[in-house]
C-alpha cells in the first residue's frame, strides 16, 4: 500500500479492522441514450449495498437513471508509463483523420 | 479508483521522503521526476499511477484528508439545528445540506485513497485526535441565525477556496472539487436566504441575524489560513499547481464579496476597516486574531472536545452495523459459492 508508512500511523487499533469493506467503482448513466460514465468510488460490503450507497452518494440530484458498480480490483488498467509502446503513436497516422484530406476543401456536404 | 489503477509498480522508494531527493534519485526516479516536472510545467494533471515526488504525495494526503475531515466534522454544527428548524421546509433543506457535507467528505476520502492511504487510517487519525480539520467547526451554533451565517459566510469562504482547487494539478482532487463546488452553491444561497428573511423580520430576528454575522465574520475570514508570510506550505503548494492563489489573495477577494452582499441583507460587517484599495485593487480588512486561530487549531477552541467526542461515539456506535453488513456479505458470498459448486456437480 503506497506510502502508508509515510503517514503517521495512529496508535489505537481500528476496532473493525477485520471488516474493511472493499472498494467499488461507480458508473452512472445520466440519461437514456448516454453511456455509463465513471463517477467515483466508494466502500461497501457487497454489490447491493454498493448500489444503494452509490445512489445516495452520486445521485442525490437526479444525476442518473442507471448505476453500475464494479469491484475496483476487477478492473485491469494499462500502465501509465507505456504511452510510447502501448498506445500507437499518432505520428504518421494523420490519414486516419478527416483533416488529412485537404484537396476536397470547399466541396459541399463532404 | 482501483488499487491497480492507483499505484504504479514504480512508486518512489520510501526513504526518498526523508533523504534529500535531489541526490538519491535512481535512473527510474529521475525519469519519473522529469515527467512530473513536465506535467506541472504544462499545467496538465497528475493521475494516481504517475510517478510523483513523495513530498507532493504527502502534501496532498495531508490537504485532502484534512479537507475530508472538515466536511465530516462540519456536519455537526448544523445537525445541531435539524430538530429545531423553524419550518418543515427549512428542516428538509438543512437535512439535504448536512447529507451533502457527508457526501463531500466521502468524495474527498476517495480522492485521498488514490494516493495510497486507507480510509481506516484516516478515520482512525480523526477519532484519535491526530488529524486536523478546519478550525471554523469548533465554534458553537447558538441560534437559528447561525445556520444562515454558516451558509452565507462559511460556505461562501469554502467556495472561494474550492473553486480554484477544481484546477488542482492532482486529477482526483480536482474532480472531487468540481462535484463539491456544484453542490455547494445551494448551501450558500440557502444561508443567505435565512439571513435575508431574519433581517426583514421582527427587530429581535434582525438582531439575531446581525449577532450571527458578528460572530462568524472573523472565523470565516480565518478559514483561508494564516497570512501569506506565515503560511509555510503555501509556496510549494502553489509551485505544484495545487493551490492557485495565496491565502491573503483569496481572503481579500472574499471580503469584497461580503462587503457587497451584506448591503442586500441590510446588515453590517463587524469590521470598520473594510475598504477597497484603489491602488492595490485589493479589499482591505481589519486585523484578525491569529492567536485565537492557533489556539482553536491546537484543540483549545470552544467545541473541539465535543466535536471529536461526537465523531468518536458515532463511529463506535455504528461499528455493529458495519460488522453486521460485512458478516451478511460474507454469508451471501459463501452461499453463492456453495450454490455454484452444487450446480457444477449436477
Amino acid at each position: 500500500m503506497g506510502d502508508k508508512e509515510a503517514m503517521e500511523s495512529p496508535t489505537p487499533e481500528p476496532t473493525e479492522g477485520a471488516h474493511r469493506w472493499p472498494l467499488w467503482e461507480v458508473f452512472v448513466r445520466s440519461s437514456r441514450g448516454l453511456s455509463h460514465v465513471h463517477a467515483g468510488s466508494l466502500h461497501a460490503p457487497d454489490a447491493s449495498m454498493a448500489l444503494r450507497n452509490a445512489r445516495d452518494l452520486y445521485t442525490r440530484r437526479n444525476e442518473g437513471v442507471s448505476i453500475w458498480v464494479v469491484p475496483s480490483d476487477a478492473i485491469a488498467a494499462s500502465d501509465p508509463d507505456s504511452k510510447g509502446s502501448f498506445f500507437e503513436s499518432p505520428q504518421g497516422k494523420d490519414y486516419r483523420h478527416a483533416t488529412y484530406y485537404t484537396k476536397s476543401e470547399g466541396v459541399k456536404h463532404l | 479508483m482501483a488499487r491497480n489503477m492507483q499505484q504504479g509498480g514504480r512508486s518512489a522508494p520510501r526513504n526518498a521522503a526523508e533523504a534529500p531527493v535531489v541526490e538519491a534519485l535512481s535512473a527510474e526516479d529521475a525519469a519519473g521526476l522529469e515527467n512530473f516536472d513536465r506535467i506541472i510545467a504544462k499545467d496538465s494533471r497528475v493521475e494516481p499511477r504517475d510517478w510523483m515526488p513523495e513530498a507532493y504525495r504527502r502534501s496532498l494526503v495531508r490537504q485532502i484528508s484534512q479537507h475530508a475531515h472538515s466536511e465530516i466534522i462540519g456536519m455537526q454544527p448544523e445537525a445541531n439545528w435539524i430538530t429545531r428548524a423553524p419550518s418543515l421546509k427549512r428542516k428538509s433543506i438543512l437535512m439535504a445540506k448536512v447529507q451533502d457535507e457527508a457526501g463531500h467528505g466521502l468524495y474527498l476520502y476517495s480522492a485521498a485513497e488514490t494516493l495510497g492511504t486507507t480510509r481506516d487510517d484516516m478515520m482512525d487519525a480523526l477519532v484519535a485526535g491526530k488529524a486536523r480539520y478546519s478550525s471554523i467547526f469548533n465554534y458553537p451554533t447558538v441560534t437559528w441565525a447561525d445556520m444562515g451565517a454558516i451558509g452565507w459566510m462559511v460556505d461562501g469562504a469554502a467556495i472561494c477556496n474550492q473553486v480554484p482547487l477544481c484546477r488542482a494539478s492532482y486529477g482526483p482532487y480536482g474532480r472531487a472539487m468540481v462535484r463539491v463546488c456544484k453542490e455547494e452553491s445551494f448551501h450558500q444561497r440557502q444561508g443567505f436566504e435565512i439571513l435575508l428573511e431574519l433581517a426583514n423580520g421582527t427587530p429581535e430576528q434582525r438582531a439575531m441575524a446581525q449577532d450571527a454575522v458578528n460572530r462568524w465574520y472573523a472565523p470565516s475570514l480565518m478559514m483561508f489560513g494564516p497570512p501569506d508570510d506565515d503560511s509555510p506550505n503555501s509556496k510549494q503548494s502553489m509551485a505544484w499547481n495545487i493551490k492557485r492563489f495565496s491565502n491573503d489573495e483569496l481572503r481579500s477577494r472574499f471580503v469584497g464579496m461580503l462587503a457587497e452582499q451584506v448591503k442586500v441583507l441590510g446588515l453590517e460587517l463587524p469590521d470598520d476597516q473594510v475598504r477597497f484599495d484603489a491602488d492595490t485593487k485589493k479589499w482591505e480588512y481589519g486585523p484578525l486574531d491569529w492567536e485565537e486561530f492557533k489556539e482553536v487549531l491546537a484543540g483549545r477552541g470552544p467545541c473541539n472536545a465535543q466535536r471529536l467526542e461526537r465523531r468518536r461515539s458515532a463511529h463506535e456506535d455504528g461499528a455493529w452495523v458495519r460488522e453486521a453488513a460485512a458478516a451478511y456479505a460474507e454469508k451471501q458470498a459463501a452461499q453463492h459459492t456453495a450454490a455454484n459448486a452444487q450446480k457444477a456437480a449436477a
